[in-house]
């Protein structure tokens, strides 16, 4: 069977830490982008009231997309810091 | 509308090709094993990957789909952007390191990297060859649409030229010459769309958009008494309110000869009038356009503010503004949309294009193209279930996973997903002021709203606009080569060696890779000629769809649950498989394309996964529970790992 990494992978102690740690920031963002859905869904008018100069739903999006670099890279800071601390 | 032909957008593109196939023949000298073939031997930089990611997720379909929507449809083609992107935070969290940790070459590789299955292995398989096929036709269909208007030639010359390029780059040097073709069309397609916004951020907004040097078409418009007296006696009344024309708002007139069609609101007792486009399909096949042949460009482009709004004040041009300037001066203001009605005239079937003055508030929010106002539960499933395939889809794309395996760790993997997203997300911010751009400055082919980026890019200039005619072939040829690779895998290694169980040499996989790509290319290149033509734009929302419903939940649920079984892992491949494909089939948008009437379908929403996701983890569930002796002991590699 064919299988297993392309290149060999020392072991990693830090796995589960960065799995938890995955685990709550994507329900962190999947509840935003939740709340994002439902309110287009249900009340759209909404998304057309002015915040800090724009629509809502302009807020929203660049929100969205901001939200998820930012979390990306608290993300990466976290798992590297665990990474130096469990493998070394 | 007529397209020119731009001698540099050729030379361009020429460039880039001899670029990367000079890049591929170097590469292809260091690519001998099944490693360095399938996963350019696993030691691209993380940042390089994350660039190449960019490079192969952003296809056609970004870059000229969601542009061409948003010019048309406003904040509803925008929301594709931010279900796009979302997807890339399930790719981060979730799947990024555990499918480095698994897998080897595919994505096959981490679904049965406990198990041993041949059921996973087939199932995983054909998940991978449908959706790659699916988004492999409107690629290589959209290489040919592209290279009849700015290349003038024939739709065969530009899905042959996309398709042997790109089986070239492929069958050389496989993943590791795919990687930089990625990488440079990623980078050169973030560049360019910068250079794009800032021009259009510069050039501000008016009322009277210029197109290269050519001053915005003057819509005419005149008033009428009720009993339809014109205002203008130089026009005569061919066919009036008691006409199938008057029955749907609209009246024909005549002057000098010439016919056009007017729209017309009920306005102080009478009517007022507006010129609008129109494109007649003859009984015989011909197609007239605002009642001229298309050679004659009459049928001129569209997109235009009415009433401009700066700070509270009405202007006639704004000047250059900074990008938050920009979007809150449109919400401001009043934009002219356009809407659409069918006539039937005889034998001749007509479209028209009718002026639709809408609040820029309106057009940024949602409710444009989606039916979320006052919506049914049906409208409201639709949307919320669409949503949800932009969500959970980009992690369950083959050709995007398979980028996992080039990167030397798990942390290179991780670190090559944020550039991605930082990268894809840069750029779904620009396609809000290209597509917001293409919409107020006179650009909008209403035949085809794919053009409007390109077409943006001429209004400043043909130069701007031979290096992003250009990019969009690029776009292709990254694209393209990522799906390839992706089936070839499929075929050589899950197929063949694994699942036949052929046992195959390193250098016999390298082959077989190569061979498979070959084939997989011949095949694409046959699917983009017979499918000239038709709009199958679609296709990939059925990618996305099946991706999301038959390899999402497999994943997940391999890595978070310990229950799961390697029939429970291909069970659910092939519900969600079927279901979503069975679902689409069925959908109201299936019964119009089969020249049926959409109410009669069986079904009344057109999105599946809402339905096809739940269907498909209660299938890996069941079985899972049906078949616990087949739990493989260890278990902590994966599930809670």
């Amino acid at each position: 069977m064919g299988h297993g990494p392309a290149v060999k992978l020392g072991k990693d102690n830090a796995s589960a830490y960065k799995t938890k740690l995955g685990v709550g920031m994507f329900i962190a963002y999947t509840i935003v982008y939740a709340i994002f859905v439902v309110i287009n869904a249900t009340n759209p008018k909404a998304m057309e009231s002015i915040v800090m100069g724009q629509t809502a739903a302009v807020m929203w999006g660049f929100g969205l997309i901001a939200l998820a670099l930012v979390q990306a890279v608290i993300y990466n800071h976290l798992c590297t810091k665990a990474e130096e601390q469990l493998n070394s | 509308m007529v397209y020119t032909q731009s001698p540099l957008a050729i030379a361009l593109f020429v460039t880039f090709v001899c670029f990367v196939l000079g890049l591929s023949f170097y590469l292809a000298r260091r690519t001998s094993s099944a490693e360095g073939y399938y996963a350019a031997g696993g030691n691209i930089h993380w940042f390089t990957n994350g660039v190449a990611f960019a490079g192969d997720y952003l296809s056609a379909a970004s870059f000229l789909g969601i542009c061409g929507m948003i010019a048309t449809a406003g904040y509803d083609g925008w929301m594709y952007s931010i279900g796009y992107l979302a997807g890339w935070v399930v790719a981060l969290f979730l799947v990024a390191e555990p499918m480095k940790r698994l897998g080897k070459y595919t994505f096959t590789d981490a679904l049965d990297s406990k198990f041993n299955s041949k059921a996973i292995q087939l199932t995983a398989a054909i998940s991978t060859l449908l959706v790659s096929v699916f988004y492999l036709i409107p690629q290589m269909v959209g290489a040919g649409v592209l290279v009849q208007p700015l290349l003038g030639l024939p739709h065969w010359v530009g899905v042959c030229i996309v398709g042997i390029v790109v089986t070239i780059i492929v069958a050389t040097a496989g993943m590791a010459s795919t990687t930089y073709v990625q990488f440079f069309k990623g980078a050169l397609l973030l560049i360019m769309s910068t250079v794009v916004v800032i021009a259009v951020l510069s050039k501000g907004l008016t009322t009277t958009p210029e197109n290269n040097g050519q001053p915005y078409h003057d819509f005419k418009s005149m008033t009428a008494s009720a009993s339809l007296e014109l205002s203008d006696p130089s026009y005569s009344i061919v066919a009036g309110l008691d006409s199938v024309y008057g029955e749907a708002g609209f009246v024909k007139l005549a002057k000098d000869g010439k016919e056009s069609i007017w729209q017309l609101n009920e306005a102080n007792g009478g009517y007022a009038l507006e010129e609008t486009l129109y494109v007649t399909n003859m009984a015989d096949g011909t197609k007239l356009y605002n009642g001229a042949q298309k050679e004659d460009g009459a049928f001129f482009p569209v997109g235009h503010i009415k009433e401009l709004k700066m700070d509270g004040q009405e202007v006639a041009a704004t000047g250059a503004v900074g990008p938050l300037a920009y979007l809150s001066a449109l919400k401001d203001s009043t934009i002219v949309l356009w809407g659409k009605k069918y006539i039937a005239d005889g034998a001749n079937k007509l479209t028209i294009y009718y002026q639709k003055p809408t609040p820029g508030s309106r057009v940024l929010r949602p409710g444009l193209k989606f039916k979320v106002d006052n919506a049914t539960p049906t409208q409201t499933f639709n949307f919320v279930s669409l949503m949800l395939a932009l969500f959970c889809g980009t992690a369950a794309l083959p050709h995007i996973l398979i980028r996992y395996y080039t990167v030397p760790s798990q942390a290179a993997a991780r670190k090559s997903t944020i550039v991605a997203i930082a990268a894809i997300g840069f750029f779904y911010v620009l396609t809000l002021f290209l597509g917001m751009g293409a919409m107020t400055n006179g650009v909008i082919n209403l035949t085809d709203n794919n053009m409007s980026a390109p077409l943006l890019a001429l209004s400043f200039g043909v130069i701007l606009f031979a290096v992003i005619s250009s990019l969009a072939f690029a776009t292709v040829l990254g694209t393209v080569s990522g799906l390839i690779v992706a089936a070839s895998g499929a075929v050589a290694h899950d197929l063949m060696d694994n699942f036949l169980g052929m046992n195959m040499t390193d250098a016999a996989k390298v082959r077989a890779g190569k061979i498979a790509a070959v084939v997989v290319g011949c095949i694409a290149i046959y699917l983009g000629i017979v499918f000239e033509g038709m709009n199958v734009s679609f296709l990939v929302g059925w990618a996305f769809a099946v991706a999301a419903s038959a390899n999402l939940p497999a994943i997940l649920m391999l890595l978070f649950w310990k229950k799961t079984t390697g029939k429970g892992v291909a069970a659910s491949i092939m519900v969600g498989l079927v279901s979503s494909l069975g679902l689409i089939l069925i959908s109201p948008d299936m019964w119009v394309r089969y020249g049926l009437l959409p109410q009669d379908a069986p079904i009344s929403f057109n999105s599946p996964a809402l339905i096809s996701i739940p269907a498909s983890i209660l299938a890996l569930v069941v079985v899972s529970l049906m078949t616990q002796k087949d739990v493989p002991i260890v278990a902590s590699e994966t599930a809670g790992a």
